[in-house]
Formats: C-alpha cells, structure tokens, sequence
C-alpha cells in the first residue's frame, strides 16, 4: 500500500493539468514501513519528450531529485506520470519501460471529467494494481 | 580505493572502469541506464575507457519514461 497526502496529489494534479495537452511526470519520494510506502515528497520534474503520449524524465532532473531526496534522508518510492486521454492503467509501453520491480508506478488519467490516481506495481512484464490511500 | 555508489560507501578496484563496476553491481539493463560520476554524465561510449578514481561519486541512474498509445494491459 501507497500513502499519499492530499496536498502532494493536488500538486500533481495541478501539475498535470498545467501540462497538458503534454504528459505530466515527476518522482515520488518517502519511506517504507513494512509494506506500506508513504509519500513525504513529490518531484513535478519535466517530460523532456514534450508529448502527449509519451514521457522522459530528463537524466538530469532524475539526479537534481534524487540528490535532494537523499540529503532530505528519503528514499525513492517510484514515479508518476499522467495520461492525457487515456484511462489509468499501465499501457504496454509503461509496463516494457518499467525497470524497478520495487517502484510504485502511480498514472493520473484525465480522460474524463473527474481525475482516476491509481497506483500499480510492474514485475515482470505484468503489472497489479496497488492499493493506494489518499490522506487528508 | 574507497568510492560512493548511489550515496553509499563501497570498495573498487584501483583502475575499474564504469562498464566493470556495471557488471560487478550487477546493473541490469545497462542499456536503459545513465551513468553519472561525481554529478558529471559520462557517455555511454566511454562507461569501458572511463577508470574511476578514489573518492568518485557513482550514480546509476534508470531510464524513466512510457507512453499511454500503445496496447494498454
């Protein structure tokens, strides 16, 4: 399970909404007890492929944010990025392009009028959905 | 010699060079990852030539990207 503050998925929101029609992305950062994550920052970072169906997180944005959240003693829970048109499931590139069995892949489609967060993880080749609790 | 490895201190080799630090750390899909020394991008064409030194600061950094026009699962 994925604990995640309101205010951080309002960033992200707000985020993706900025962006469109492009793709949104950023990194997720925090600390796990047991098997539970909780979200303690949120990395809005750049989709250097400026697409509205495909994002990169930039090299050097990864390293810029995973150099802060060392010096801030969290650890990297996993990324998000959003979905412009499609529903909030990994597509088949999400899941050929997710390297991190350990990572919680979270997707925001604004398909519709109201936006779906959910979170998911991917081993090999296939992905499951996680349980994901947004905190007030 | 004494080097960081993703923050963490680690022992190497005097002389290994990125590409045999890759395959002792058992990095996988090298081709999907970037490698950074000392905050600095090194070139994937010279991961076998470039000999670390005493004191580097290694990041190995996972391509992170997708797309959502595909098949979806």
């Amino acid at each position: 399970m994925i604990r995640l503050q309101k205010t951080d998925y309002l960033q992200i929101l707000s985020h993706a909404r900025a962006c469109l029609p492009e793709e949104a992305c950023g990194l997720l950062a925090g600390r796990c007890e047991g098997e539970e994550a909780r979200v303690e920052a949120v990395y809005l970072l750049e989709n250097a492929d400026h697409s509205p169906t495909h994002f990169t997180i930039a090299p050097q944005e990864q390293l810029k944010a995973i150099l802060d959240m060392r010096a801030r003693g969290l650890e990297l829970l996993g990324n998000w990025h959003s979905h412009p048109e499609t529903p909030s499931r990994p597509s088949a590139e999400d899941v050929r392009l997710a390297l991190d069995p350990t990572a919680s892949y979270l997707i925001l489609s604004l398909a519709e009028n109201e936006p779906v967060l959910r979170s998911f993880r991917i081993m090999d080749g296939r992905a499951e959905q996680e349980e994901l609790q947004i905190e007030e | 010699m004494k080097i960081l490895i993703s923050g963490k201190p680690a022992e190497a080799e005097d002389g290994i060079t990125i590409l045999q630090l890759m395959e002792r750390e058992q990095v996988e899909t090298p081709q999907y990852v970037t490698v950074a020394v000392n905050n600095a991008f090194i070139p994937m064409d010279r991961y076998a030539c470039y000999a670390l030194q005493e004191g580097d600061a290694v990041e190995f950094l996972y391509y992170t990207g997708g797309g959502c026009d595909g098949a979806e699962q």
